[in-house]
């Protein structure tokens, strides 16, 4: 059914940390890596070696320029993926119901045998996170990597997503963001964890947490005493000199 | 948005189509035996040669039938609904006109009302998506269903009806420009928003995520296409509107008939293009492209 429930038991997803990510891009090449031999179809390449190379990524990381009023630019790495909205305007607008969100966890699903690719989830999705595959012809998503985070043949510290599993910086968490007491919920109230485009209604779960102040550099130069100019008018001979050529 | 030929093709053809059988389904005109027999032909022609074109741009048409179940939520899927039932109606009411000269008013009105349904229902499908402001207005249905209405009396022949619904159509499409090129700055969502990162500073995209193009920009992003939009807004104006609104009212000739419906088909076809390429997708905030 493509209506969205009235309540989940858990809201699984990740809380991204503005200020400590590093843009490497390891979260994108772990997830493409994890997914395209896991769950569902592979994530296609079209043209992968030639000059006109794209792909199917469920996981993408930009880069913004903030300018402050004051003080140098500042340059951030912003990871993006679904995020497992409650209100997820890509899961009502499915004509089959290939598009659905689990009660259980609300992570946002696509059943690729029913979706006839049609496109009209990726419209409906305000931050891009549904790329239709060029090769499969159906919609590829963030699955929160379902078949690894209840994976028990996986060792316990991988049963995580594989962009938060692999993020060398730490700076993706994955919990149950419904829960008021769990790590990630403390983290995202302790930060001031942010909602993207709140305007569009979606009510995304996950959470981004916001660069922290910048401080301030103060003027401060051990040497500065020392160095202040001996003498402001020319003394002596000099002195003469310059008056006496002044004088010309 | 990309302005797919498929999606263009389906909403001007599906919509004069359905637009036709509307008409057709309401008595107007009150034909029967072959001359109805010409008239459905065309109808139908129109309305499915537009829904089979929808299915080109599906990645999987195979599968396509799977659209009918979620009618309870999905615009796409109660469009399909309407549409079938539509055909379905209006065949066994022209059966009844072409075989047994008979009138069959219920399956006439419900069918024609089916048809009116069809537009609304694909106009919905637009209408109801908040990342594209420019589509997000109520406006939007009143523009599909106007101009299906006048394109359907133009090809039903009834030249009264078509001389006023084209100019309501017209209206009406010069007012969903103007207050589209207001829509997404009235949305709120900008890249400030998109971002989270507004309080800081002013926000500037300093590098994409790929360094070649993928699916959103390709399907999300069409710049190029605006280039020209002033100048096609009043190329479609005039062939939409203007041309067949002259051809009607000089002395009636079926050539005059034939040159108003082209020229209106092409300008349906142009202003349905700008509708398409002139769409913002909130996601291009997050590449600094609208």
């Amino acid at each position: 059914m493509t209506t969205l429930p009235t309540h989940t038991d858990k809201k699984l997803g990740l809380v991204i940390d503005l200020d400590t990510c590093v843009g490497c891009h390891a979260c994108v090449i772990s997830c493409k890596g994890w997914n395209t031999e896991n769950y569902g179809a592979p994530l296609s390449d079209q043209n992968a070696y030639g000059a006109d190379n794209n792909g199917t990524f469920l996981n993408r990381v930009h880069s913004f320029e903030v300018q402050p009023d004051e003080g140098a630019a500042q340059l951030i790495h912003f990871p993006k993926s679904c995020l497992h909205c409650e209100d997820a305007p890509c899961v009502t607008v499915c004509p089959t119901g290939a598009s659905y969100k689990r009660v259980e966890d609300g992570i946002v699903l696509v059943n690729e045998s029913n979706c006839i690719g049609c496109g009209l989830c990726a419209w409906a999705c305000p931050y891009g996170a549904r790329e239709l595959d060029q090769a499969e012809g159906v919609m590829k998503k963030c699955t929160l990597c379902v078949d690894r985070i209840y994976n028990e043949n996986l060792p316990e510290e991988d049963r995580q997503p594989a962009c938060v599993r692999t993020c060398p910086a730490g700076a993706r968490h994955f919990g149950d963001l419904g829960d008021e007491n769990s790590d990630v919920s403390k983290l995202v109230a302790e930060r001031g964890g942010m909602d993207l485009m709140p305007e569009q209604g979606t009510k995304p779960v996950n959470k981004y947490l916001p660069p922290r102040p910048k401080d301030a550099m103060p003027e401060f130069d051990v040497l500065a005493p020392f160095l202040e100019p001996v003498a402001e008018e020319p003394k002596g001979f000099l002195g003469w000199l310059d008056r006496t050529l002044e004088k010309l | 948005m990309h302005p797919a030929p498929s999606v263009i093709f389906f909403t001007t053809f599906s919509g004069l189509g359905f637009g036709l059988l509307f008409f057709l389904g309401l008595g107007f005109p009150a034909v029967t035996g072959w001359t109805a027999f010409a008239f459905f032909v065309i109808a139908y022609a129109m309305a499915v040669g537009g829904l089979m074109a929808s299915t080109f741009h599906l990645g999987r048409p195979e599968r396509a039938i799977k659209a009918f179940t979620q009618w309870r939520s999905s615009w796409l899927s109660r469009e399909a609904w309407c549409a079938v039932g539509a055909l379905v109606l209006m065949g066994l009411y022209a059966m009844g006109l072409v075989f047994f000269d008979t009138r069959i008013m219920t399956f006439g009105i419900s069918g024609a009302v089916l048809s009116l349904a069809t537009v609304f229902t694909t106009s919905m499908i637009y209408t109801q998506l908040k990342t594209i402001p420019r589509w997000n207005m109520a406006i939007t249905p009143v523009k599909f269903i106007s101009l299906s209405l006048a394109g359907g009396a133009l090809l039903a022949g009834q030249v009264s009806a078509a001389l006023v619904l084209l100019v309501i159509a017209g209206l009406v499409q010069i007012f969903t420009w103007l207050e589209g090129d207001k829509a997404l700055a009235a949305s709120g969502s900008n890249m400030a928003s998109a971002t989270g990162l507004g309080d800081i500073g002013g926000v500037r995209a300093f590098e994409p995520p790929h360094t070649g193009t993928n699916y959103l920009l390709r399907e999300f992003v069409h710049e190029i296409g605006r280039k020209h939009s002033q100048k096609l807004r009043a190329i479609s104006l005039l062939l939409m509107v203007a041309l067949p609104f002259v051809l009607l009212v000089l002395p009636f000739s079926h050539f005059f008939a034939l040159l108003a419906v082209i020229s209106h088909i092409a300008g349906v076809l142009t202003a349905r293009w700008l509708f398409f390429a002139e769409a913002e997708h909130v996601v291009g905030l997050y590449y600094g492209k609208r």
